[in-house]
């Protein structure tokens, strides 16, 4: 019996038959994998943190497989390591559409905060029920998310939030010098 | 250099102007006191110059402050993005007068490799800057050269024609807006190009 079958009978077995059986799988490079809807995504999470030993959460991001893709455009990628047993396991969520939407695993583990945090910042995925969902790289105010696809690499007005900044500072200034002049006069 | 024009009035306006450039400018430029900005890894190249084996005291600018209000040169080393320019503008303006900016490395000058979203494509958009340094990143003696490059640029302006005559509105290079502060590179693109071979030092 090797780990694989080992980790996919253990996950299996917390599962309990309440996703389908084509949905456990050992991806491209050995992982075992579990494929999951955004609605099963919590209940998946919850079963493999109390009944099959994953205790941390080492990844959360996304895949945006482009605006034409047929199998829909982002696909969510979670992963979990058990330091009981030494190994690991992925959950791959599919969602549809370009706004996606999945439930915050903020509740189970909330280090995932900023995960999460990052996955909404980078590639717009919004994750319902976290508590500070806000832009962690990208500046506050900044209109959209860099990784997708339909993003240029040099950026849609790169500049903007800096001049907004800049244009605010200067017309400070001038009118601290006019009101300085009216005092002098 | 500082040579006077015997051959002139000795007691024209010229005469006294010509010494009394020399003399601030000698003083300014061998006292420059730097601002060290390392945003990324021409900070390292940067402690090295500041360190022993390249000894940038004999240079005279080996004094740097941690805060703006104390320096007059900003050495900004390394990848601007536009979410730290706020910061670095910020530290210009709190600068005082007279102050020059080195762009150390192609990050700062013209982005470099990072043609992206969230990377200052040069720095001179955001700052009106006096000397630029090649290099990925570039050496300490590499930045020594132009601080001395700098130096010589120093010792050709006016400070008493400016204070005579007022500093003229200035505009910035990058941007073309006007400055509150004087942009000292505006008035440096007016003098005569520097010869490359250093002969004029």
């Amino acid at each position: 019996m090797t780990s694989e079958t080992n980790t996919a009978a253990r996950v299996e077995a917390a599962l309990g038959g309440s996703i389908d059986a084509g949905a456990l799988s050992v991806d491209h490079d050995g992982m075992v994998c579990i494929r999951a809807t955004p609605e099963e995504l919590h209940a998946v999470c919850t079963a493999l943190k109390v009944r099959a030993g994953f205790e941390s959460n080492t990844l959360i991001t996304a895949r945006d497989h482009g605006l034409d893709a047929k199998c829909g455009r982002f696909e969510l990628f979670y992963q979990f390591l058990s330091y009981e047993f030494g190994d690991r396991v992925r959950v791959r969520v599919m969602t549809t559409g370009d706004a996606p939407e999945v439930d915050t695993i903020t509740d189970l583990w909330p280090g995932t905060a900023f995960s999460e945090r990052e996955c909404w910042d980078l590639l717009g995925v919004r994750f319902r029920g976290h508590a500070n969902l806000r832009r962690l790289l990208m500046p506050e105010g900044f209109d959209h998310h860099p990784l997708r696809k339909d993003f240029p690499h040099i950026g849609i007005e790169p500049d903007r939030l800096y001049r907004q900044w800049d244009d605010a500072r200067r017309s400070a200034f001038a009118s601290e010098e006019a009101e300085t002049e009216k005092g002098a006069h | 250099m500082g040579s006077v024009g015997l051959n002139e009035a000795p007691f024209s306006e010229s005469f006294t102007a010509t010494r009394l450039d020399f003399i601030v400018n000698w003083a300014r430029k061998n006292s420059l006191w730097p601002m060290p900005l390392g945003l990324s890894c021409c900070g390292i190249e940067l402690m090295a110059m500041f360190g022993p084996k390249f000894d940038l005291a004999r240079f005279g600018a080996e004094a740097a402050r941690f805060t703006p209000r104390q320096c007059d040169l900003l050495v900004v080393a390394g990848t601007l993005t536009w979410k730290m320019a706020q910061a670095v503008r910020l530290v210009y303006d709190q600068m005082p007068e007279p102050k020059w900016v080195m762009s150390m490395g192609v990050c700062a000058s013209t982005g470099g490799m990072y043609d992206t979203y969230s990377v200052v494509q040069g720095i001179d958009t955001i700052l009106p800057v006096d000397v630029y340094v090649p290099g990925c990143p570039p050496r300490p003696d590499a930045v020594i050269d132009s601080i001395m490059k700098l130096q010589t640029r120093i010792a050709r302006e006016t400070p008493m024609k400016d204070l005579l005559e007022g500093i003229p509105d200035y505009h910035d290079t990058g941007t073309g807006r006007s400055l509150r502060q004087p942009n000292r590179s505006v008035e440096h693109q007016k003098l005569p190009a520097l010869p490359l071979d250093g002969s004029d030092e």
